[in-house]
């Protein structure tokens, strides 16, 4: 349980994509270029094992999202095979899934069941979701009165209670204040000492070497580097020029 | 790889949208109540005074009202399901075929409303209560089995082409004449019986008029055409969902 292998995967994104109208589909079924495609992965390969704790580092657009998309099947490759043992928590955008005029706890008991909480887990767990997170009383006021803060917070402590066998990160722990922060470290790590898997994509070489130990650096969709956090991070930040 | 439980995610969605459209509306469910109420009213006005018509009562109106605001409502909003949700279909994985579903359903819950409405006229208007009452929810059923259907395929089509939720709409306004709702019998010639024989929608308003009306069971074979005709919707609804939902990543 908890391990993640690609083989050769390849991500292709047709020029058309993600324009709508009638004419692009038959442009893209009679006239399709093949150098037009645009590879968001290209040929990665890498495999991840129980317990390991990876980054994943790279530009904008290098392809780290489009990586965890394949991870959580939300997305299928065009090439190469996508294999993953486990339950996956996924917190791949902030407060995905969250609706502004709901409640906190309307929200937490949506989300919970999107991320394949049942019923009876929900209600047993939710008390400690809501003390995980800080929120109190406010968690029956509507959503669009929260801070950010309070809102990565909230979808922090649902999926982290959702005791996954593979934790996403996907930038989101920036956002909460330094105790959150704090006590956000202090649970992903009781996780990997429990045999859980970390994947965690992030822009921030301070937040990547305290929870990771090794590291992926993607560009141009192409895996550069795999190996030990702090030598892929040396690598990749002197690759490119830093702010 | 998800191992959530289907009823419990259908149960939110459903409450989700229904809470939604509710909170921030002073008068909530009456809503509901008033476009039916208002639509009766005025054809009721044309078929009265404009027109007029002795076969066309009150509630004759609302039986064909009723089923066709459920049916356009529940068609369009199916149909955008997937795209309104992109950001859960992107972020969040979870079985996709649950939207559609739970779009139709949150919809089924303005529909009791209405049927509410409905079975009070009809008792006003001393039509009385019959023990044929018991096909209703048979009808109902089937009816919301194939907007069920229906949902499934549009919205998955609705991805790969947004123009789908304006055929769509178009589609609507011309079904309000092509259906049965301002007349009984297909009017003249028997060669237009084939929009009527073969029209689910159509089968829900003559069998709600059976049943209302005249107080007598809907002919077995209306039940049939009906029965089958939303069923194949939904199967095909949902073999079609199931090939389209390959794409939905690349074209949200």
């Amino acid at each position: 349980m908890g391990h993640i292998r690609f083989q050769d995967v390849s991500k292709i994104f047709h020029r058309h994509t993600g324009q709508k109208l009638i004419r692009h589909h038959f442009y893209d079924r009679f006239r399709r270029n093949p150098e037009h495609d645009f590879y968001a992965l290209k040929n990665v390969s890498f495999q991840v094992d129980e317990g390991e704790r990876v980054a994943i580092v790279g530009r904008n657009g290098a392809g780290k999202s489009t990586l965890l998309s394949l991870v959580c099947g939300l997305a299928a490759p065009e090439k190469g095979r996508v294999e993953v043992s486990g339950k996956i928590a996924a917190l791949l955008e902030l407060g995905s899934g969250f609706h502004p005029d709901l409640t906190g706890r309307e929200n937490v008991y949506l989300n919970a069941s999107l991320l394949g909480f049942t019923r009876a887990r929900t209600d047993a767990l939710f008390d400690s979701i809501v003390e995980f997170s800080g929120i109190g009383e406010f968690i029956d006021e509507p959503l669009r009165t929260y801070s950010s803060g309070m809102l990565v917070r909230l979808a922090f402590s649902v999926a982290l209670n959702l005791e996954p066998s593979i934790l996403i990160i996907d930038e989101v722990l920036a956002v909460g204040d330094q105790a959150f922060q704090e006590k956000c470290f202090e649970k992903v790590l009781e996780f990997r000492d429990s045999g859980k898997t970390l994947l965690c994509v992030s822009h921030s070489p301070a937040i990547l070497l305290k929870l990771c130990d090794r590291a992926l650096w993607l560009d141009h969709g192409e895996l550069m580097m795999d190996g030990k956090a702090l030598a892929v991070l040396e690598a990749y930040t002197g690759h490119t020029v830093a702010p | 790889m998800w191992s959530g439980e289907y009823s419990f995610v259908l149960r939110n969605l459903i409450l989700k949208d229904f809470r939604i459209r509710y909170r921030n509306m002073s008068l909530g469910v009456f809503w509901s109540l008033l476009n039916p109420l208002v639509m009766m009213g005025v054809l009721t006005f044309v078929f009265t005074f404009v027109m007029p018509d002795r076969t066309i009562s009150p509630l004759f109106l609302l039986c064909g009202i009723v089923p066709f605001n459920f049916f356009t409502v529940a068609w369009i909003s199916g149909t955008s399901s997937i795209v309104d949700n992109a950001s859960l279909v992107k972020r969040v994985p979870f079985p996709r075929v649950i939207i559609p579903f739970a779009s139709v359903l949150s919809n089924a819950l303005h529909l009791i409303i209405q049927i509410a409405l409905l079975l009070s006229l009809t008792i006003l208007f001393g039509k009385g209560v019959n023990v044929n009452w018991i096909w209703l929810p048979v009808v109902w059923g089937f009816e919301i089995v194939l907007l069920c259907g229906l949902a499934l395929l549009f919205s998955g089509l609705n991805v790969y082409t947004r123009d789908i939720r304006y055929v769509v709409e178009s589609i609507s306004t011309v079904l309000f004449w092509l259906v049965p709702i301002v007349y009984q019998s297909p009017p003249g010639s028997e060669k237009f019986a084939v929009i009527y024989d073969y029209n689910p929608l159509a089968a829900v308003i003559f069998a709600l008029r059976f049943i209302l009306l005249e107080g007598i069971a809907p002919p077995t074979s209306l039940l049939w055409k009906l029965a089958l005709g939303s069923s194949l919707m939904l199967v095909f609804g949902f073999l079609m969902f199931q090939r389209l939902k390959r794409g939905f990543y690349n074209y949200l």
